[in-house]
């Protein structure tokens, strides 16, 4: 077990995956020469060439449409799109060939691309560097999206996105890059499509993702105090996630609570609250509650973005009105 | 060019003409589901370009895509059922017209969104160069294409990378329903000398000229890698799409185009070069035997069943 920052855990796997896999390839802007805006691929280039490390020019479109081309040809390419907020331009490239691919022409191949990409505010970015747009990746047929919270996340859900044969954003998140954590010595992916009780708890569910799964477990924390036990669940997949996890916790708990920071109306927390309220619907003893941003483009100034950004004490607010 | 070559580039031209007849004629009695794009007179492009390439060479193209499609070998019968939409299709009939594709012959998909082969292109390319094995990439896109922003993104980085990619334009001067010239502000031999892109003009409808074209710039790039242009004028012959009546267009600029039709251009390069007629009967005969078999088989081919819905959206069930 080695402490290890959120960082430096997605170079290790993006290392690894180069290691085990010649036909894995990075390219993204600045990540060669300049080691990543954010230092994801430092020394990569160092360590495996030019030809496995592309510095590309400011193409999303074409970088993210390549991605899929050279998957179709037998490689197992990871872009990195610098912020989430640009992958707008890699749309078309994303939801109508990557996603498409293999289901229209009939299951013939696959295209084993990732897309890596930092969502998420913080750092005073402003409205066009900090958004949460997983849900609209969720929503299409064909992608996946998994969402790491901490630093041995980071590690085993690039590994799998990277072995898996179908596309897969990996959305990190850039807050928490500074993060640490221990990575464990076995250094093995972690499946796509299962989510992680954090924390037990018997009286409230609180399902989270990336930032929100901290931020959950201070307000369990602040709930213990009151003698309320709080279930804390990171879903780490985003598409699919991990409805047998969330439902089982729910027949123990009786009360749910979805946080993220992305925006919260028509996001990943309607799809849960949704389903619950469907499959769940019997177990439920009060209303289920989404904590998210409000209906706002992110702010940059400090005070409005603070205000802005879902915190512990809002979840606690949820906790206490499903539950009273 | 030998006259036994332009034999088969004719009978190339030929099954592509005689299949999208076909499928014009299925699709007016409601045998085709969906739109239709016919690359009726444009046939010489793609058989001129494929007999440069192997199977392992990258194919992607547009949504006039079923002359590319055949031109680089794909089965006829699996074409017909996939058009047609049958379970038998090469896509099992979930991808039809639009977006046909083999990937055992190299055919990487046609496509419904105008210039979305670029970037592929571009991809597969930069994949054939990394594997080394002297394969090349090629993207077929027509004159609306260009006004595409990821157009410029592709060529620069081909040009920067040196790919081994040939951008072929099919310049019929037609984007659905307006000319080429309300299009566009420029032209492509002057973006490839901004890109410092080798680019080659031919005339489309010639058969032995993109064939020569065709052959010298991809032997070239199996060398050395580097991407080239080649510029193809063409002529659409029929509407954007089945149905579409082309009211926009003058009536005697269609009936001029039967002067440049790429198989009576064939053909007539073949008599003179010692062709005889029967030879072409001969051609044309075998064609309609095979174009009569394939829509036979589609016509009887089942349907693909509701209940694979779910079917080949994701490789394997996670979760
Ligand atoms: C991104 C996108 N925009 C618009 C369309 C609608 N559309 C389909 S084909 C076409 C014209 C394309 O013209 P060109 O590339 O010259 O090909 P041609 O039809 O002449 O073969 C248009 C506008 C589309 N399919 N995709
Ligand atoms: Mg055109």
């Amino acid at each position: 077990m080695a402490e290890i920052r959120y960082i430096k855990a997605v170079n290790q796997a993006l290392a690894d995956a180069m290691e085990a896999d010649p036909t894995v390839f990075l390219i993204g802007e600045d990540i060669g020469a300049a080691g990543g805006s954010f230092k994801a691929t430092r020394d990569l280039l160092e360590k495996f060439g030019p030809e496995r490390v592309y510095d590309s020019p400011i193409s999303e479109a074409a970088i993210t449409g390549m991605a899929v081309g050279a998957a179709l040809t037998g490689m197992r390419p990871v872009v990195e799109i610098m912020f989430m907020d640009f992958t707008t331009l890699s749309m078309d490239m994303l939801v109508n060939q990557a996603a498409k691919a293999r289901s229209m022409f009939g299951g013939q191949g696959s295209v084993p691309m990732v897309l890596r990409t930092p969502h998420g505010g913080g750092l005073n970015a402003g409205p066009q560097h900090s958004q949460c747009l997983e849900a609209w990746f969720a929503h299409v047929p064909g992608l996946r999206v998994v969402c790491p919270s901490n630093p041995a996340d980071a590690y085993g859900l690039l590994r799998a996105a990277i072995d898996d044969p179908d596309p897969v954003i990996v959305v990190e998140n850039k807050a928490l890059y500074a993060m640490k954590g221990d990575l464990p010595d076995d250094r093995e992916p972690i499946e796509i499509g299962k989510g992680r009780i954090v924390r037990p708890g018997r009286d409230a569910t609180v399902v989270s993702y990336g930032a929100a799964v901290a931020m959950a477990e201070t307000a369990a924390e602040t709930m213990a105090e009151e003698g309320i036990e709080v279930e804390v669940i990171d879903l780490r997949s985003i598409q699919p996630w991990d409805e047998d996890l969330v439902l089982e916790s729910l027949t123990r708990t009786h009360n749910l609570v979805v946080a993220h920071e992305a925006v919260e109306a028509f996001g990943v927390g309607a799809e849960i609250v949704a389903r619950m309220a469907d499959i769940g619907f019997d177990q439920l003893d009060g209303p289920i509650l989404r904590v998210g941003a409000p209906f706002a483009p992110s702010p940059f100034g400090k005070t409005l973005e603070d205000a802005y950004r879902p915190d512990a004490s809002r979840i606690v607010a949820a906790l206490r009105r499903t539950l009273a | 060019m030998k006259l036994e070559d332009r034999a088969k580039l004719h009978r190339q031209m030929l099954v592509i003409r005689r299949a999208e007849e076909r499928l014009q004629k299925l699709f007016s009695d409601g045998h085709v589901p969906g739109f239709l794009h016919l690359s009726i007179g444009q046939e010489a492009v793609p058989v001129g370009v494929s007999q440069a390439l192997t199977e392992r060479d990258t194919v992607s193209s547009n949504h006039r895509g079923h002359g590319h499609t055949l031109a680089k070998g794909v089965d006829l019968k699996g074409f017909f059922a996939e058009i047609l939409g049958k379970a038998t299709g090469l896509c099992k009939g979930r991808g039809g017209s639009m977006h046909v594709a083999d990937l055992s012959k190299g055919m990487l998909g046609a496509n419904g969104i105008v210039g979305a082969g670029l970037p592929i292109t571009t991809g597969s390319a930069l994949a054939l160069k990394m594997q080394g094995q002297g394969h090349v990439a090629v993207v077929y896109f027509g004159d609306g294409a260009l006004a595409e922003g990821v157009l410029h993104e592709c060529l620069n980085l081909a040009a920067l990378w040196k790919l081994p990619i040939l951008f072929v334009c099919e310049n019929n001067g037609w984007s659905e329903f307006s000319p080429t010239e309300r299009q566009l502000a420029t032209s492509l031999d002057k973006l490839a000398k901004a890109f410092g892109i080798q680019y080659s003009a031919v005339d489309g409808n010639v058969v032995a000229e993109v064939a020569a074209a065709s052959t010298r710039l991809v032997k070239a790039m199996r060398k050395t890698p580097a991407p080239a242009i080649l510029e193809c004028s063409t002529t659409r012959v029929r509407g954007h799409f089945e149905g579409d009546r082309q009211d926009y267009r003058d009536g005697d600029e269609i009936a001029s185009l039967s002067e440049r039709d790429p198989i009576r251009l064939s053909a007539s390069a073949m008599a003179k070069a010692g062709g005889t007629p029967e030879m072409l009967a001969e051609i044309a005969d075998a064609v309609d035997a095979e174009i009569e078999a394939a829509t036979q088989a589609a016509l009887e081919a089942p349907l693909p069943s509701s209940a694979d819905i779910l079917a080949d959206v994701y490789t394997k069930v996670a979760g």
